[in-house]
């Protein structure tokens, strides 16, 4: 009768209830004994890798979008392949990507990571190019009056004035990239979303479990959001004037 | 090549299963385009009305930053022990997902319509109402559109997902290798693709087409 359950990679069938306890055989929301007892070798874990899985397909996904985004942005003629090509990336749901990633790289993180960076090119792509874009050529025309090179006024021009583009792409990227690592676990016991399937996965889905992992999994992302919007107002001062 | 022998596999199991395939990704995209249909009469009247009256600015982009936030398993996983695994929290789980995206759009897409434009409607004598649907929406169709689009992506995306969990479709499929093998699971996630992809495609062609009837004249 298992069949519609989430196959979680080998998790324990039972896992994690620890000694009977009140709370814990009713299957209450918000156990704080559980939570205590599994913090380190459970939630903690988790978390970690779950910050280290999204903080590298950002990472990568950034520098990837970044150089495409130079090269739709020079080469105007090549704008709409490579819009195109990451929207499809974009497009196809991350349990289909997944899987169809399997018979190259195996079930692996590597796997999940190819997933993540190419589901984050999309957003970087279209942001750091509508932020390029919005370089008024006013502000370029003045540049090449001072005498900058092309890539003089890239560095230091148009790259600053399309900050505000990039950390809006960058924020939403990271949120969502944290939301979308938890589909991870359906292939690796890697993230927050490994507590998520294990406790979807008990026979009468273990509501504690279910709460801590999810809710950390949806505070992470907020506490990223706040982060860099808070990095966005520091490195672009001229905008908080309005 | 082992990675070539999977794939031939996935591509016999295709024509050797084709009806089952239909069938799930049938079920996947009712599920689907059920819950984007009650999204969507849910989001638009609102997000159309905040952006017509300019107010919630923050709200509406609150929205869209807590909607990619929630983890699409959890709201799955919560709904499943509220309601119990069946049709109503597959759907409401889908809805939840479906709305941020259309809401956000859908007041960006009014509010940021030519402020001179509405003021020439106004000043002609047209009622809020018949502003809103004569000018602002034809106006903001666009983008209303790529927020539909976003949404039916999510939707589809978590309609899978949701198959995993007992919702059917060809989530179903994914979830039992054990019956169906790699190569179902194979095929099953390419029929998934496929679906999102075509979905994908015919919204970006409708926008494309109301971008064309909208877009200034140079």
């Amino acid at each position: 009768m298992s069949g519609h359950l989430l196959l979680a990679g080998g998790g324990p069938v039972i896992p994690n209830f620890g000694k009977p306890n009140e709370c814990l055989k009713h299957n209450g929301w918000f156990c704080t004994y559980w939570i205590h007892k599994h913090w380190h070798d459970i939630l903690q874990p988790a978390l970690i890798q779950h910050i280290q899985l999204t903080v590298i397909a950002v990472g990568i996904g950034f520098v990837i979008s970044f150089l495409l985004a130079i090269i739709g942005y020079r080469f105007r003629i090549l704008d709409g392949p490579i819009g195109v090509l990451t929207d499809f990336a974009y497009t196809i749901p991350s349990i289909a990507f997944f899987l169809l990633l399997v018979p190259l790289t195996g079930v692996t993180v590597t796997t999940v990571e190819v997933a993540l960076v190419a589901f984050t090119l999309f957003i970087f792509y279209r942001n750091i190019v509508v932020g390029l874009r919005s370089v008024p050529p006013e502000v370029l025309e003045s540049a090449r009056g001072m005498g900058m090179t092309r890539g003089q006024t890239f560095w230091r021009v148009e790259l600053p004035l399309a900050r505000p583009a990039i950390f809006a792409g960058l924020r939403i990227a990271t949120v969502a990239t944290i939301s979308i690592a938890t589909v991870a676990a359906f292939l690796i016991q890697d993230g927050l979303g490994a507590p998520i399937f294990d406790a979807i996965g008990t026979p009468d889905l273990f509501h504690t479990e279910l709460l801590t992992a999810g809710g950390l999994a949806v505070l992470l992302a907020l506490t990223a959001d706040f982060l860099l919007a808070g990095l966005q107002r520091a490195v672009t001062p001229w905008t908080r004037t309005r | 090549m082992i990675v070539a022998a999977l794939f031939t596999d996935a591509f016999g199991f295709i024509p050797a299963h084709i009806s089952l395939l239909l069938e799930k990704t049938w079920q996947t995209a009712e599920l689907a385009f059920t819950a984007l249909a009650i999204a969507l009469v849910l989001s638009m009247p609102l997000g159309l009305w905040l952006g017509h009256r300019h107010k919630g600015l923050g709200f509406a982009l609150g929205a869209s930053t807590v909607g990619r936030a929630l983890p699409v398993i959890v709201v799955i996983g919560v709904l499943i022990a509220v309601l119990g695994v069946g049709f109503w929290s597959n759907t409401v789980a889908l809805v939840i997902i479906g709305i941020p995206p259309t809401l956000t759009n859908a007041y960006l897409a009014v509010d940021g319509v030519d402020r001179d434009v509405v003021e020439a409607a106004r000043g002609m004598g047209l009622t809020e109402r018949q502003i809103l649907s004569g000018v602002e929406l034809p106006l903001g169709l666009p983008l209303l559109l790529a927020g539909i689009r976003l949404s039916a992506v999510f939707v589809i995306a978590t309609a899978t997902i949701a198959g995993l969990a007992g919702g059917g479709g060809l989530g179903d499929i994914i979830a039992n290798q054990v019956t169906y093998g790699l190569a179902g699971t194979l095929a099953a996630a390419m029929f998934v693709a496929a679906l999102s992809l075509l979905t994908a495609a015919l919204l970006a062609l409708i926008q494309r087409v109301a971008y064309r009837r909208t877009a200034p004249r140079a």
